[in-house]
């Protein structure tokens, strides 16, 4: 047989093989034939590939000695960065109370860094409510305010507080720096919205930290770029309609890290406009602005209803220690239970909170020391405006005032450099200033300065001495 | 609504204010509230007088931040007192307990960094590390075998996502847990964090001055060596009568810290008559007022509570917390019962306090006693009678009583 056959014999048989009926059932008008046999086979091999899983390597566990391995190799940072000369400094160190004079090495030296404005430093009234208090209940309140922790002079300072005011309701807290950290976390949450000024302080930052909301910073003080931002939600707002959520505008009255003003005015117009809560910190500007002394909003003449929550800390011109916020009685009584530096912390001392009750009695009372301080401001800004080699920063009506270098030296570094050498040179002339220190973890970038905060009990004759020493130690500084 | 109005050593009156009337009714009450565990919170003899020559020669308060001209003589004095007292070459002090452990954290470790916490910490050292942007994980109370279990899950794996190194790793403990009256075992898990390279942040809130034969905490309590312990953190709001906190560790972290923290740059500098208070406190502990009233407080705090917490097993109620801890809490579990023990207990003039959610798991109610060294024998007598009472009536002898130490948690 040849090759050609075999072929031809193989051929003609598959050929049979596939047409060659397999039984004599007809299914559904169709011979199932030899061709359909291979054809299922087909499908059936198709089908198992495609349902085959694609090839993954092998997940593998670390072993034990690989992971021991791994923390052997691995090299933790220092707990801290190594020490350089800038951090070793050393602040000056009081001998005697921080009064309008105080005592520094031995030294009786003009004191302009302590915010005491209206004074009370020293007052003989609050000494005695002081005493009192601290003859009745001791120095510690040991507990916080919802374990025992809750004593009458507590009740009584937040009653006061509320009819200064003109609020319904104020609660208290145990430290200044905590009440912007407590306060602002209770209300807003994830996914509330908050627009702030770029140039709050520390306290605030870290409360909108806490909150986990979404903020948005406006240009420092200015009231057109806070006016785009709102217009800015607002048009986000039609476009998407987003689930409501709490907002608010937080600002302070007189910023900390520049002296400047808001115009609370504007603020309140703009919140109206666009529904808007806001959250004012009043911490430097209660006690001295306003007819009664009740803060900033009086001094624009704005209704205490129209803000929705004041903070401040009783550290500045009521001369104790602690924070309060104030507002309706439901943003009072919400902060009872969500407040953390509330519920968690120990409360006021109660001889702190006799001194912050005299200390709003003696405002109340005595209207003198308010002019006292604005006349002392005017005047050493008057001065202060005549040394050529710095600029005068905040607002006109502000008691912190701010000198900056009129030219810098390019770096921030190098200015701060120069100023903390006049700081040095003015503490040998028996001044005592500061230059405004910003930690690392502060986000603010407004420019550091010497910060004077002037004071209702500054002798004139002092504040003139301070500017003639200034522009002497300014200009020695400066020609070399 | 409660209120104290007045704290005479360890008696105070509450006044209880009838919703919306605003009717009084003064009551003279055994405390068992406060956190006054060597009893310097009322007036004291040798405290109070040099408190109030403080008071006179620096007014009350300083308005100003501690960098800025808040920086007394008494401060320093204060801080060297501190650092010796606790062991560690350099300690700086802070105007508010919270704010400590909220603005220190920040300062330690950032993003990047990986913070290790106990899971029942309490909510400044919470605060502290989310305002720090370092990630947070969470180790099973008081537990040393899951802590190193995390510890080299952490180290194996590195950040999410990423799988970079951390930067580095703080752990984070309390010395006496005040909701469960533990104490920390620092020795075993300070010997897991030596063996991995992590960071030792040791809050000693509730511990320091009222653990440990001369007061000095759970590092003496435990014989561990300061020196092991990165950062020391305390408060002077408990034993010491005062407020606020303090940081210890070496002489350059504490210049860094300075440096940094927002609590030294922006916060007001504690209030020179508390600082008076504590260094009077910490004279009396020492001994270095001439008399042996520390130790003898010391002693007398150390055996009241051991012999109130026994006295409460003895009657079937379930006590909670070590042996020496001043913190002792009862569990009362249902949480009907605690508006019930909380008044019934004030009928009968003892103050205590009661916890619930979300400060606890909800079904594990407690109620919590807190003892000073100023209680007598008569006192505590007294308040154990009026217990005894009330838990008769909310039925919260759990164990048969006369049963004695087979209950004690072992440590």
């Amino acid at each position: 047989m040849t090759m050609g056959g075999m072929v031809q014999n193989l051929t003609e048989s598959l050929a049979t093989m596939l047409d060659a009926p397999l039984a004599d059932a007809v299914v559904f008008g169709f011979h199932i034939d030899g061709h359909f046999l291979l054809e299922t086979l087909l499908v059936v091999a198709i089908a198992f590939l495609l349902l085959q899983k694609s090839y993954q390597p092998q997940k593998r566990p670390l072993t034990e000695q690989e992971v021991d391995q791994l923390c052997e190799e691995w090299v933790p940072e220092p707990l801290h960065p190594p020490i350089t000369k800038e951090m070793e400094y050393n602040p000056p160190v009081l001998e005697s109370a921080a009064g309008p004079r105080t005592v520094v090495n031995g030294k009786s030296v003009i004191n302009l860094s302590s915010t005491n404005y209206l004074g009370l430093i020293g007052n003989s009234k609050i000494k005695e409510a002081c005493n009192a208090a601290l003859e009745k209940y001791g120095v510690g309140s040991c507990g916080p305010r919802g374990f025992y922790g809750t004593i009458d002079v507590h009740l009584d300072l937040e009653a006061k507080i509320a009819q200064f005011l003109g609020t319904p309701d104020t609660i208290l807290y145990s430290y200044g720096l905590a009440t912007a950290s407590s306060a602002i976390p209770a209300f807003c949450k994830r996914g509330d919205l908050i627009i702030a000024d770029e140039g709050v302080s520390w306290g605030i930052q870290n409360g909108l930290l806490l909150s986990r909301s979404t903020i948005k910073y406006f240009k420092h003080n200015d009231i057109s770029s806070l006016e785009k931002r709102l217009e800015e939600v607002f048009q986000e707002d039609q476009r998407k309609r987003k689930a409501l959520n709490r907002r608010f505008i937080v600002v302070e009255a007189i910023y900390q890290n520049s002296g400047l003003m808001a115009p609370l005015d504007e603020i309140v117009r703009l919140k109206e406009k666009y529904r808007f809560r806001i959250f004012v910190d009043e911490s430097n500007s209660i006690g001295i602005f306003g007819k009664n002394g009740r803060g900033l909003f009086e001094h624009l003449n704005i209704p205490v209803e129209k803000i929705d929550i004041i903070i401040a800390a009783m550290g500045n011109a009521l001369a104790s220690v602690g924070g309060f916020c104030s507002g309706s009685s439901k943003v009072v009584d919400h902060q009872r239970l969500s407040g953390a530096g509330y519920c968690f912390s120990a409360s006021l001392p109660p001889f702190l909170a006799s001194a912050s009750i005299a200390a709003v009695e003696i405002i109340q009372q005595d209207r003198e020391r308010q002019k006292m301080l604005q006349e002392n401001v005017a005047f050493l800004r008057r001065n202060l405006s005549e040394i050529p080699g710095l600029t005068l920063g905040s607002d006109p009506l502000s008691p912190l005032v701010y000198l900056y270098l009129a030219k810098s030296s390019g770096s921030f570094a190098g200015d701060n450099a120069i100023l903390q050498k006049i700081v040095d040179q003015m503490l040998e002339k028996s001044v005592l200033l500061t230059l405004k220190k910003r930690s690392v973890l502060d986000k603010c970038k407004l420019p550091t300065g010497i910060r004077i905060a002037v004071s209702a009990s500054h002798e004139k004759s002092d504040l003139l001495a301070v500017s003639l020493s200034l522009k002497e130690v300014v200009q020695s500084i400066l020609s070399s | 609504m409660r209120l104290c109005v007045e704290i005479l050593r360890i008696f105070i009156h509450v006044v209880y204010i009838i919703e919306y009337s605003r009717t009084y009714q003064n009551q003279r009450c055994l405390n068992l509230s406060s956190y006054n565990y060597l009893g310097f919170a009322a007036s004291d003899e040798y405290c109070t007088p040099r408190v109030m020559e403080s008071l006179e020669t620096f007014s009350p308060s300083t308005c100003s931040t501690r960098i800025d001209c808040g920086t007394t003589v008494i401060h320093q004095e204060l801080e060297e007192m501190v650092a010796r007292f606790v062991g560690k070459p350099a300690a700086m002090v802070y105007g508010m307990g919270f704010a400590t452990n909220s603005t220190t954290l920040p300062a330690l470790i950032g993003k990047g960094g990986l913070i290790i916490s106990d899971s029942l910490n309490h909510s400044s050292i919470v605060a502290g590390a989310r305002g720090s942007g370092a990630k947070v994980q969470v180790f099973q109370h008081n537990t040393p075998s899951h802590l190193e279990q995390v510890l080299r899950e952490a180290i194996a794996e590195g950040q999410p996502r990423t799988r970079r190194p951390w930067k580095k790793i703080i752990v984070v403990v309390e010395g006496i847990y005040s909701m469960e009256g533990e104490l920390c075992r620092l020795s075993e898990i300070v010997s897991v964090t030596q063996k991995y390279k992590a960071y030792i942040y040791l809050d000693e809130a509730h511990s320091i001055g009222a653990i440990g034969k001369t007061g000095r905490g759970v590092c003496e309590h435990d014989g561990v060596d300061p020196a092991k312990i990165d950062v020391m953190m305390g408060t002077f709001t408990k034993s010491f009568g005062s407020c606020g906190g303090y940081i210890a560790g070496s002489k350059e972290l504490i210049t860094y810290l300075k440096h940094v923290s927002p609590g030294h740059i922006y916060a007001t500098s504690m209030s020179p008559p508390a600082v008076q208070q504590v260094i009077s406190a910490l004279k009396v502990i020492l001994g270095e007022d001439g008399s042996d009233r520390g130790a003898r407080k010391l002693a007398q705090v150390r055996e009241n509570s051991n012999y109130f917490r026994q006295e409460l097993r003895r009657m079937g109620c379930e006590v909670l917390g070590d042996e020496n801890s001043p913190v002792m809490p009862f569990m009362l579990y249902n949480p009907a019962k605690i508006p019930a023990f909380s008044r019934e207990c004030l009928k009968r003039n003892v103050a205590v306090v009661t916890v619930g959610f979300p400060a606890t798991p909800l079904l594990l109610a407690r109620a919590r006693v807190c003892i000073s060294a100023s209680h007598t024998k008569e006192d505590l007598d007294l308040g154990l009678e009026v217990i005894s009472e009330v838990s008769d009536m909310a039925h919260l002898k759990y164990f048969p009583q006369m049963e004695s130490f087979s209950k004690v948690k072992s440590v």
